[in-house]
């Protein structure tokens, strides 16, 4: 009986240095399906970001670059303008994203840079130890939010995914989550869906995923899944908020 | 090819393309804004790349990204557009990739002003951005040498693979003069393949390739680091350049200037030669590597009672002449930094204080 069952060959046979229950290591796994299946290893170039991610190089087998926090964006711009036939992706976390990069990411899907970001949205800074993020939920606690995350005072969370498909030019902007099975099958669809449009020639996309940080949550991987679920959700809609085909 | 008339900002543009440089980020500031307003449709023209970001710390991670996937590239800004430039430039040195920037110096701290100074010395030779790392330093005093300079910085940053900036002032970039662009400086890019994420596919390889500055072992970082101060070792060697006027005479004094101010002391040399009074001259062409053995032996000879750095910059040259001295002849400054450049006349009646 053959297997059934392989590693993807854009990924590679490091163990991680993810806590146990971490969500990076399904989306990894996405990523790297994607790009096997679409069989653009050997002409994509992944960014990675300042975070629990920077060592995202680590488990991927093909060309990478490290940002800086929050610049990816404009260094997938520098590599996309010099070399448009080569596939780019940043891979990036909320504080990294929506919080020193955010004038990064606005900027380059407003001039509709030809690459795709996956933003892994998981409420919490992880690599520096759990403090706030912009997309931190109302009273979440944190470590610079010990008694909750103060609306009045630091303002609601930000949905990026929103934010960034007001704007009229990026190609293709969608949430989804990496919580449960039915929801990681969906993920990876469009994860596959933003890289095709990349191959296509369309301009910029963002996969946004909710996700988990059991360890800087203070919860089990299976509480957190729930807290994600009951908590993060319903503020954060799963589904595509702009499309090629509705611009 | 014949001589052109070209103002500074546009013939550093021309440069660049002429080098062999076709990709070209870069953010708006004064004084140094023509050279994308000139590039912007002369990329068009010869099919390279033009794009305006949206901050200074944007443009230099574009540099980065394009130059990490094996592209020569190269931006222009001035001192409050570098500052923000600093974080990029000392990731793109930490990450050995190849780049040129243009420094049109304005006047500061802070705002400052944007008229020429010198302010950004310190800044470009010792402090840019966190880390152990240098930078290439080059200063033009004339148009001409500004374009010669761009043209030559794209082979020595990859050479090194460093970045590798051009130090000129607002006057540089404002003024025009007669400007020749010499075909043999004209350099194809160096192969790249060997660390560049080009894409496997593209250099037909199986394997990847990485461009980082993260190395959290220890040995590993100070092994990086190593690599570095080689590097600056063998510019050390290699790359000082440097021109000296009326060093034949039995000078007096021994002004050490760069850029603008120097043109300024020529003049006043000159002058002085007339009144009977000797004062010779080294001008450094590289700020790092700092020209250290010509200025000392410049600085003792027989005649020559002491030595003046005379910089659009409150002081920021004379530790390097001091360091270059010895302590073997007093090291006296005489500058001004709020966008007036200095007189032949004022540096004239600075130096017979000295007499």
């Amino acid at each position: 009986m053959g297997k059934t069952f392989t590693k993807p060959e854009a990924l590679s046979d490091q163990i991680t240095h993810y806590c146990p229950g971490c969500t990076h290591g399904v989306i990894h796994r996405l990523v790297a399906e994607v790009i096997d299946e679409l069989g653009i290893r050997g002409r994509t170039v992944g960014i990675a970001p300042v975070g629990c991610a920077v060592l995202a190089y680590n488990y991927f087998t093909f060309d990478f670059q490290e940002a800086a926090h929050g610049r990816a964006p404009a260094m997938a711009t520098g590599i996309k303008r010099v070399r448009p036939d080569l596939m780019v992706f940043t891979y990036q976390g909320d504080g990294d994203l929506a919080s020193i990069g955010m004038g990064e990411i606005i900027h380059a899907a407003n001039r509709g840079e030809k690459f795709t970001t996956i933003f892994v949205n998981n409420a919490i800074y992880g690599m520096t130890g759990g403090q706030m993020a912009p997309t931190s939920m109302p009273n979440q606690r944190t470590t610079t939010s010990p008694f909750g995350r103060d609306v009045d005072d630091v303002g609601m969370p930000i949905k990026v995914a929103e934010l960034i498909a007001a704007l009229q030019t990026p190609a293709y902007i969608v949430r989804q989550a990496v919580l449960k099975p039915k929801h990681i099958v969906k993920a990876k669809k469009v994860i596959k869906q933003a890289f095709q449009y990349q191959m296509e020639g369309r301009c910029f996309s963002l996969v946004e995923l909710v996700s988990t940080c059991p360890t800087n949550w203070g919860l089990t991987p299976v509480d957190a899944i729930k807290w994600a679920e009951d908590n993060m959700l319903p503020y954060y809609p799963l589904g595509e908020y702009k499309t090629p085909e509705a611009a | 090819m014949a001589k052109v008339l070209m103002k500074g900002n546009e013939a550093i543009g021309e440069a660049a393309i002429r080098a062999g440089c076709l990709n070209y980020f870069a953010y708006p500031i004064t004084p140094q804004s023509e050279v994308a307003e000139y590039l912007v449709r002369r990329m068009k023209e010869v099919g390279g790349v033009f794009l305006q970001g949206e901050s200074e710390v944007a443009v230099s991670y574009m540099i980065f990204g394009a130059s990490a996937a094996g592209a020569r590239v190269f931006t222009t800004s001035s001192s409050p557009g570098i500052s923000l430039m600093s974080e990029g430039i000392s990731y793109i040195a930490g990450a050995q990739c190849p780049a040129v920037f243009v420094n049109i110096m304005r006047g500061g701290p802070g705002l400052g002003g944007i008229l020429p100074s010198q302010a950004d010395y310190l800044q470009a030779t010792k402090g840019m951005g966190h880390g152990d790392f240098r930078l290439l330093v080059m200063a033009p005093a004339s148009v001409q040498e500004a374009v010669t300079m761009v043209m030559k910085a794209f082979p020595l940053a990859e050479k090194y693979r460093n970045p590798v900036m051009i130090l000129g002032d607002g006057l540089i970039g404002q003024m025009m003069e007669p400007v020749e662009f010499f075909d043999d400086l004209k350099t194809d890019a160096t192969n790249k393949d060997t660390w560049a994420t080009n894409g496997m596919d593209h250099r037909g390889s199986s394997q990847r390739n990485l461009v980082k500055s993260l190395f959290l072992d220890p040995e590993a970082l100070n092994q990086n680091n190593l690599t570095l101060k080689a590097k600056y070792d063998q510019m050390k060697q290699e790359e000082v350049r440097f021109e000296t006027y009326n060093t034949d005479t039995d000078y007096q004094v021994l002004i050490v200037s760069y850029g603008t101010m120097s043109r300024v002391c020529r003049t006043a040399i000159d002058n002085m030669k007339k009144e009977g009074v000797e004062v010779g001259m080294v001008r450094p062409q590289t700020l790092f590597p700092f020209p250290e053995k010509q200025v000392l032996a410049a600085a003792k000879k027989k005649s020559c009672k002491s030595v003046a750095s005379i910089e659009m910059s409150m002081g920021q040259m004379i530790e390097d002449i001091q360091i270059s001295v010895q302590g073997k002849r007093p090291v006296h400054w005489y500058g001004k930094c709020g966008g007036d450049v200095p007189t032949p006349e004022e540096v004239t009646e600075f130096i017979h204080t000295l007499l």
